[in-house]
């Protein structure tokens, strides 16, 4: 990055492009070169526990896959002697005069996502990383515990390559720590969750391995990550230990580590390790002021990105985004949300510019083959010499031309590289071939860029066949090249088999209806459906309550000191303004049918029925506070939930403000067997109202009881102002929870809490006049009918459950049904917002299109052997399926723009009438047959 | 991560950036840095009908992301 100029809109941005010294677009990442060098390296990607060459791939998944050289280890390019590689290289790609080179680009708007780095504990010294060999970081084991990692994911130590045994983890490795020595003030939201995963996977290596986890509190404040935690800690041989640590020694003959600890029952001890693994956390970028530089974008005191404090996706540079840790640190779904957060906003902006720069595609008009006899193409691909060192490759060519059906056989060095595909289109036309079969690696990432040919060869794409002869041939068969030629033939005559059956399918364009529908008028809700509105589409906005505001009318201010009211009625007043947007509140939604593109929802508003059709929908129903039964709330005053102590607060309240003595109780009805969650946002309120009240009032005593403190990420800072305030802080175990009872003495009442003190080891009693319940977040009452309208799942705990909980978080399986906001989980109103631009921004790339593209290769009824059983209906996970009436009964039909092709129906039709189209019994039993033919 | 549409993405950026040998292009929105956001960012925003320059300082995009082993609580694979 050089430097960036203009304004939003306009940016001009210079970069300069390090020369790789390869020609990407000649290398096929065949690695020959990487072979030949003679030049070690360490591997960056491997955190250097490994070796490398100067010429290499990145890593073996790389896009782009193609390789680099490192300029300050190759010996050409130091000292100009070598260049071996250049004479491996059988396609020239190899270019080792490349210059840096000056690219200037123009755009609308930027988007910051440049990630975090981890926290070096070399700067703290104490630990012994980079003195002791066993001493590693949880990202350099992250690496030993993975396949394609230093030790081809058996775990070893480095120290002399032997399994360890006895693992310890250290939490808070350069986190919640105040100290002159470069640790973090923060918390690093990551690590607790990370380490229990690390444990887990360690022991599915090895059974019997014995891990110890030194922990401060542990913040599994995630969506699941309660029962995540739970299942680490229940694993055998596995040590939950609340304790700080220090290294004690090395030993010099095993080079084991001894760590020093203390626990309340025991004392201080000291205990040998095999391997001690830092859970290192997350700092912001590097060159972070350089690049805050060249943007002019301001950055906090730790580091990170400064965002707007109702829009954490925007800097302070108008048309420049933020998305990622680069906003401070956060998990992957968060980094998820907030990049299509980062679209919308972008869509914002540009939305009179969409689709001017991209282009569509053209193909050749397709011919119509039906009646034609099967004439068979087979192109087999020697990979480089991933396929070529260990099969025969020119044999099975031969062998492919000599099959039934076949007319034209070819090998090729790389059937993927652009050049050989175009061949291979030109090569259609000329034959005359009908069908394609491609014998190489796997379709699961090079089908779509065959079909693709096929199209380009004026033939219907679903033509076409992949032979894997890589994964499935010379990878697991390098020792047996004989054996390995002869299983690729047996492969490649399946694939023709099964070739000469196929047949064309027509993949459906959908027309999609550009109006959205928003669920919820929440902030969430309110959020989304502006943003939406804001990027041209039109939007309906139902609310089942009589105003907008959700549950953040009951939140009057939050630990960034941001003003909610004054926010929500900002909010409010925009949503009416915007021409685009159609609130109905005090509605119910009746009935929803359709799918994505078309959706059709029935409410009621009031007393009007409604009828809206609409594209998309994005799920914004909020949550609420749970009514607590325990510790005496409802039958006395002084009791309150942390929401009506903040409203109170708010009031300015005399008996709150004036409260001499005021306790808190954390998980009221969650983190039990009922709710089995964390509720994830209380903590932060509980030490943002003692706060507020130690502002107001700083001789009230405050104590807050607590089972783990789970200020997470930047709100640590607050929680340690808040004990530096005196706010006392009082850890209870959930077998002994505090207990309350209301006490009258000297016509005085008031409520005497008890609670066991760990660290002081005796009960202690506290005559409180006020009681503030950090009461769970509950789902939704409505979300089970939703969940049935809509065809989306709920998660146990009753809130919605995304497609993916790490990288499709506001996406649902169903498509064009989008969630956010406390729908998803409970979470704090900045994060919210993040989530609702971030359900718009995936919304946005469903109502920018014209049409949707559904697959061809979906289930098909055959009416007349339909026996009306239902197993078709009731196995289906798309909802895809329903009966009909037809002349001869109800049969089953399948909705093929919902069918994603599964084929579970297929599977459990007891008559076969359930067909996979293009998974048929006749393409699948043909493939078979071929297969045992000869035995 | 959605490899095949991240490989194409790259296939149209790398045309892009390659072809252009006056050195000066005209896209919609530039992304800087491509890790798991960075990528998610691109891939909407080309969804959405927007050019996209994806840049990273590194010789493949991923970030720390495809440098782990499984992510939880689902134990997938990262990349």
């Amino acid at each position: 990055m050089d430097r960036v100029e203009g304004e939003a809109g306009e940016f001009n941005v210079t970069l300069i492009k390090k020369p790789r010294y390869i020609e990407e677009e000649k290398c096929t990442g065949c690695g020959a070169c990487v072979e030949y060098c003679p030049i070690k390296v360490e591997d960056e990607y491997n955190q250097n526990l490994s070796l490398n060459k100067a010429i290499h791939i990145y890593f073996s998944q790389a896009v782009p896959l193609v390789t680099y050289i490192d300029a300050k280890k190759c010996s050409f390019l130091k000292n100009e002697k070598c260049a071996i590689c250049e004479g491996i290289c059988k396609n020239n790609a190899i270019d080792l005069c490349q210059k840096p080179e000056k690219i200037e680009v123009e755009v609308g708007a930027i988007v910051l996502s440049p990630g975090y780095e981890i926290f070096d504990p070399k700067l703290q010294g104490d630990y012994g990383y980079g003195t002791m060999q066993n001493v590693v970081t949880s990202l350099d084991y992250e690496r030993i515990l993975c396949s394609t990692g230093p030790y081809e994911g058996e775990i070893r130590r480095p120290s002399d390559g032997k399994h360890p045994h006895k693992i310890a983890w250290i939490q808070c490795v350069g986190s919640r720590q105040v100290n002159p020595l470069g640790g973090n003030s923060y918390c690093s939201a990551v690590c607790c969750a990370y380490t229990q995963k690390q444990v887990i996977l360690t022991k599915d290596h090895d059974a019997q391995a014995e891990c110890t986890i030194f922990h401060n509190d542990v913040r599994s404040f995630g969506k699941d990550f309660e029962r995540f935690y739970q299942r680490a800690e229940k694993l055998p041989g596995i040590r939950f230990i609340r304790s700080y640590v220090s290294i004690g020694k090395e030993i010099p003959e095993t080079k084991n580590v001894t760590l020093r600890y203390s626990t309340y029952e025991d004392g201080v001890k000291e205990e040998e390790f095999d391997l001690v693994v830092l859970s290192v956390g997350l700092n912001p970028p590097d060159d972070v002021k350089d690049l805050a530089k060249k943007f002019s974008i301001d950055l906090t005191p730790q580091g990170f990105c400064k965002t707007n404090p109702v829009n954490p996706i925007e800097t302070s540079r108008r048309g420049i985004f933020v998305s990622g840790a680069f906003q401070g640190p956060i998990d992957i779904p968060e980094s998820i949300v907030t990049a299509s957060g980062a679209d919308a906003l972008c869509s914002q902006l540009l939305a009179y510019r969409r689709g001017e720069l991209s282009t569509e595609r053209e193909y050749p008009q397709e011919r119509d083959v039906a009646g034609e006899k099967p004439r068979v193409g087979v192109f087999v691909c020697h990979c480089g010499a991933n396929i070529g060192r260990v099969v025969n490759v020119p044999s099975v060519a031969e062998y492919a031309s000599g099959l039934k059906n076949v007319v034209y056989a070819e090998e090729a060095l790389f059937a993927c590289a652009t050049d050989t595909a175009k061949k291979i289109a030109e090569t259609i036309r000329e034959k005359g071939l009908n069908r394609v079969v491609v014998a190489a690696c796997t379709p699961r990432t090079h089908e779509p860029l065959f079909r693709d040919t096929l199209r380009e060869g004026g033939i219907n794409p679903y033509y076409f066949e992949m032979a894997n002869i890589r994964e499935h041939c010379s990878w697991v068969h390098a020792r047996e090249k004989e054996m390995a030629t002869r299983k690729a033939k047996d492969i490649v005559r399946m694939a023709v088999a099964r070739a000469a059956r196929l047949e064309p399918l027509k993949e459906f364009e959908l027309p999609v209806d550009k109006r959205a529908l928003v669920v919820g008028g929440g902030v969430a809700g309110m959020t989304s459906a502006l943003s939406l509105a804001n990027q041209g589409f039109e939007v309906y906005l139902v609310e089942r309550d009589l105003e907008l505001g959700g549950v953040a009318r009951k939140i009057h201010f939050t630990l960034e000191g941001l003003d909610v009211q004054a926010y929500v009625n900002g909010l409010v007043n925009k949503v009416y303004r915007h021409p685009l947007l159609h609130v109905s509140t005090d509605a119910t939604i009746t009935t929803v049918s359709g799918y994505v593109g078309n959706f059709t929802t029935t409410m009621k508003a009031g007393w009007m029925a409604k009828e809206i059709r609409h594209g998309i929908a994005i799920i914004a129903t909020g949550a609420e506070e749970y009514k607590p039964t325990e510790y005496l709330y409802g039958k006395e005053d002084g009791v309150l939930t942390q929401l009506e102590l903040g409203e109170r607060i708010a009031r300015g309240e005399e008996r709150v403000i004036h409260s001499q003595c005021l306790v808190m109780i954390q998980c009221v009805g969650c983190r039990n067997e009922e709710r089995n969650y964390c509720s994830r946002v209380c903590c932060g309120h509980s030490v943002k109202n003692a706060l507020k009240l130690k502002e107001i009032n700083p001789r009230m005593d405050i104590y807050i009881l607590f089972r783990d403190m789970r200020t997470y990420g930047l709100a640590e800072d607050s929680y340690r102002e808040a004990a530096n305030r005196d706010v006392k802080f009082i850890r209870y175990e959930p077998e002994s929870k505090p207990q309350v009872e209301a006490v009258e003495e000297g016509g005085h009442r008031f409520l005497r809490v008890t609670v066991a003190d760990p660290v002081l080891g005796q009960k202690l009693e506290i005559d409180a006049d006020l009681l503030a319940l950090a009461a769970a977040v509950v789902p939704s009452a409505t979300n089970a009918e939703l969940s049935r309208f809509f065809k989306v799942p709920l998660n146990p705990d009753g809130f919605f459950q995304e497609a993916h909980v790490k990288l499709r978080p506001v996406d649902f399986a169903a498509e064009g049904v989008f969630l956010c906001g406390m729908a998803h989980y409970p979470k704090h109103i900045a994060e919210t917002i993040s989530q609702a631009y971030g359900a718009a921004g995936r919304a946005a790339t469903i109502l920018s299109k014209d049409s949707v593209t559904a697959s061809g290769a979906v289930c098909e009824v055959k009416e007349s052997d339909c026996v009306s059983c239902g197993v078709c209906l009731s196995v289906c996970a798309c909802g895809a399926i329903e009966f009909r009436g037809t002349p001869q009964g109800k049969k089953a039909w399948v909705n093929s723009v919902l069918c994603e092709g599964d084929g579970l129906c297929t599977a459990k039709c007891p008559t076969g009438a359930i067909q996979l189209k293009h998974f048929t019994d006749e393409e699948l039993v043909a493939q078979i047959d071929t297969a045992i033919g000869d035995v | 991560m959605e490899k095949e549409q991240v490989e194409q993405l790259y296939k149209g950026l790398a045309d892009s950036i390659c072809k252009g040998s006056a050195g000066s292009h005209a896209g919609d929105v530039m992304v800087v840095g491509g890790g798991v956001s960075g990528v998610q960012a691109s891939l909407d925003l080309a969804a959405s009908g927007f050019k996209v320059y994806l840049v990273d300082r590194a010789p493949a995009i991923g970030g720390k992301m495809a440098q782990l082993d499984k992510t939880f609580p689902t134990n997938d694979c990262s990349i």
